[in-house]
């Protein structure tokens, strides 16, 4: 793993967007989001246009070969980059985490990957932990949200005050807790396919929980696990949703201009 | 279902709706995860005592060999005899020979995961040895003729009108409301036990090499009891247990009863020196050791040795979320949950447990829990990439279809904007908003979930659009 100590701050440096494979395809606006907040902060935003995906699909399921052919298109893509943010723990953590350790024979990628790794940010941690900042400035009418920790930004990234402090500076929003918010949601990458049965019974109790919770919406920080749960809310038609942070700053920064 | 690691999808399956089983799972690890919690928040620095116990059990593992040869010397100096095993089954015929050499016919054990992984009870039972369990948890398990579902809380999966049941049904008992009146009915039983027992047997959470000292720790006396007043004890111990010195054990004992019951200490901490000395008027007047190796040996020699620093808690059971989902019987394996997700295939054939590694989201929750913290995550998917090809063709074709996908970007685009055509196709002709079937082999995904449908315009597009053209 990277020696966070050592990690060059990404202060004054342009930002290259790692916006992930499925915030790509699947939900672009919360990409969008990213880019109009880090432009509402005036911080040069680039968008390397050969990136995939970051290859954890691949690596977690044992196919390692193909991660790291996967992973190499990533470092291809991002080699003139100075930091790379992305809207997720997850991705975020498969760089910094796991590149060192899928390129460890190899000389030059292993250089490569570690260098990327020193660079690479989750977007909440890029602001707070990287540039100091907690108040972006939004403001949004009163409402209660309660976060969802996803479990790689949590326990791979350390990521939970981050997102909070940033969420709790918007005027007008109250956080409050989600029972069991550091609970796997049974997502899982392929383990949602492989053995839905048991991931769908995960997500039965993260459904419960957020029925309980006050919370007029859920936030988390991944759209894979976001995904999971909002996919398990819609079948059993459970009116609450849940919202990726980045999202919910952007609109609380559009409400302001307002 | 038979004990095997290879059905485990089919038995969570089963598991997953037995709502009594539910039920008993989801007290028995909410409760022992929530102790474990809170009882590991009092210390001042937990995380540096965790990193003190890791420390002290892979110091322990690297002069692994040096420190067993040290233990055996000074368990024959105390005057006990050591014996190893190199697999079950001679761990099973040395305690077959001691039983042989002193006549033993009634023995009582307490608890021991090492005799239940070498199969011991049915081999004595063969013998026309009586061995009866006398921890209350395994003893329900042999009087249901069942096994145990957690290293520590054998009968995690029973409710208590289960026992009730079973006990009206074996051991002669009268109706009894309160689980503490159950408690003194088998306790009562035990006792005749104890008192006939010729020899006695446990298991071992420590040996500690500088004394030649085996340490159990238990909540019951029974290991007292099983222990002290027979005339004949054997320990079984696996050979992963042993530490170098009595300092390392004041750090693990501050973890072990923390972890595994959520109690700063246990009721009892049993040390066991070898046989009673001239002076001592009890105890027993033999004293066995058979150390067992039946895989480890061959974990040591692998990326996996750090598995061999766990001292069975079972703190990652309660805290894993699959666990707390299919239970303990479902791993087909004597050590279920993520550890026994690693030690299962690593100890005894990848391939013959195949499923145990993908029974994991990777969400980490285990190694948070674990008081030695042991990578059990990172292990996982080391095994999952020996395994990558026993996944099927299915698998390893689609992977390869996705791999070039992605390495290659203009593919990557083409394919996000044909996902969106068909996504968008389909939900015109069934009028939802969502997907509701993915094709196989993803329709497992819409069994308990919706999908939805990819994006009309990437990110790729928007960026092209709003960035790249102005």
């Amino acid at each position: 793993m990277v020696d966070e100590i050592l990690r060059p701050s990404p202060r004054h440096k342009p930002v290259s967007l790692f916006v992930t494979c499925i915030v790509d395809m699947v939900y672009p606006g919360t990409g969008v989001s990213v880019v109009e907040i880090l432009e509402h902060l005036d911080i040069e935003v680039r968008f390397p246009m050969g990136q995939t995906c970051c290859g954890q699909p691949a690596f977690n399921s044992g196919f390692h070969d193909d991660a790291r052919a996967v992973a190499k298109q990533f470092l291809t893509a991002f080699a003139d980059a100075e930091v790379i943010v992305a809207p997720s723990g997850s991705c975020a953590s498969m760089v910094r985490h796991y590149y060192p350790q899928l390129f460890k024979d190899d000389a030059e990628w292993y250089d490569r990957a570690t260098w990327a790794a020193s660079m690479t940010w989750e977007f909440t941690e890029y602001l707070v932990d990287g540039l100091g900042i907690t108040d972006i400035g939004a403001k949004l009418p009163p409402m209660t949200v309660a976060f969802h920790h996803a479990c790689h930004g949590l326990r791979l990234m350390g990521l939970k005050n981050q997102a909070q402090q940033l969420v709790e500076n918007i005027d007008g929003v109250t956080v409050t807790e989600l029972e069991g918010y550091d609970q796997c949601c049974g997502f899982g990458g392929l383990f949602s396919v492989k053995m839905p049965q048991i991931s769908g019974a995960m997500l039965r109790d993260k459904i419960e929980h957020i029925k309980a919770c006050d919370a007029d919406m859920i936030l988390t920080g991944d759209c894979s696990c976001m995904t999971q749960i909002n996919g398990g809310l819609s079948r059993n038609q459970v009116e609450k949703h849940v919202t990726h942070i980045a999202d919910l700053l952007a609109r609380g920064l559009k409400h302001n201009d307002q | 279902m038979a004990m095997n690691p290879k059905n485990f999808v089919q038995s969570a399956t089963i598991a997953i709706e037995d709502i009594t089983l539910q039920t008993a799972l989801e007290r028995g690890t909410s409760n022992a995860d929530g102790r474990r919690r809170q009882v590991m928040a009092e210390l001042d620095d937990p995380y540096a005592l965790r990193m003190q116990g890791r420390h002290a059990k892979l110091r322990a593992l690297h002069d692994l060999p040096d420190l067993l040869e040290q233990m055996e010397r000074n368990v024959i100096a105390n005057g006990g005899h050591v014996l190893w095993a190199a697999d079950a089954a001679e761990a099973r015929q040395h305690i077959l020979n001691i039983c042989r050499k002193h006549d033993l016919k009634r023995g009582v054990k307490s608890k021991s995961m090492v005799t239940e992984e070498i199969e011991l009870l049915p081999a004595l039972e063969a013998a026309g040895i009586r061995m009866v369990e006398t921890d209350l948890g395994e003893y329900i398990v042999q009087l249901a003729d069942d096994h145990p579902s957690h290293i520590v809380m054998p009968v995690m999966h029973r409710t208590k009108d289960e026992v009730r049941e079973l006990f009206m049904e074996k051991i002669a008992m009268p109706y009894h409301e309160e689980a503490s009146e159950m408690t003194a009915h088998a306790r009562k039983t035990l006792r005749e036990e104890f008192l006939n027992a010729d020899f006695g047997m446990s298991g071992g959470n420590f040996m500690i090499a500088e004394t030649g000292t085996v340490v159990i720790v238990t909540n019951e006396g029974n290991g007292r009891l099983s222990t002290g007043m027979p005339p004949v004890h054997i320990a079984v111990v696996g050979i992963e247990k042993i530490i170098p010195t009595w300092e390392d054990f004041a750090t693990l004992i501050q973890l072990l009863p923390r972890s595994a019951t959520g109690q700063r200490l246990t009721v009892y901490v049993n040390m066991f020196n070898g046989p009673a000395r001239i002076d001592e008027p009890d105890g027993p007047q033999e004293f066995y050791l058979v150390l067992v190796d039946n895989g480890r040996s061959d974990v040591y020699a692998s990326e996996y040795v750090e598995a061999l620093a766990c001292i069975r808690c079972g703190a990652c059971l309660n805290a894993c979320p699959v666990y707390q989902t299919v239970g303990g019987h479902s791993y087909g394996s004597v050590y279920s949950g993520p550890i026994g997700a690693i030690v299962t295939p690593a100890m005894w054939g990848k391939e013959r447990a195949s499923p145990l590694p993908f029974a994991s989201s990777l969400c980490g929750a285990c190694k948070e829990a674990c008081p030695v913290e042991i990578n059990i995550p990172d292990m996982l998917i080391a095994l999952r990439r020996d395994l990558a090809k026993t996944q099927g063709p299915v698998w390893e074709l689609g992977m390869k279809a996705w791999r070039f996908g992605n390495a290659h970007p203009l593919l990557f685009e083409m394919g996000g904007k044909f996902a969106s055509k068909v996504t968008h196709a389909y939900m015109q002709s069934t009028g939802a908003d969502k997907l509701d079937t993915l094709p196989p082999p993803l329709n497992g995904w819409t069994e308990h979930r919706d999908f939805p449908p990819f994006a009309e315009q990437s990110f790729h597009d928007w960026w092209r659009q709003n960035r790249e053209d102005k």
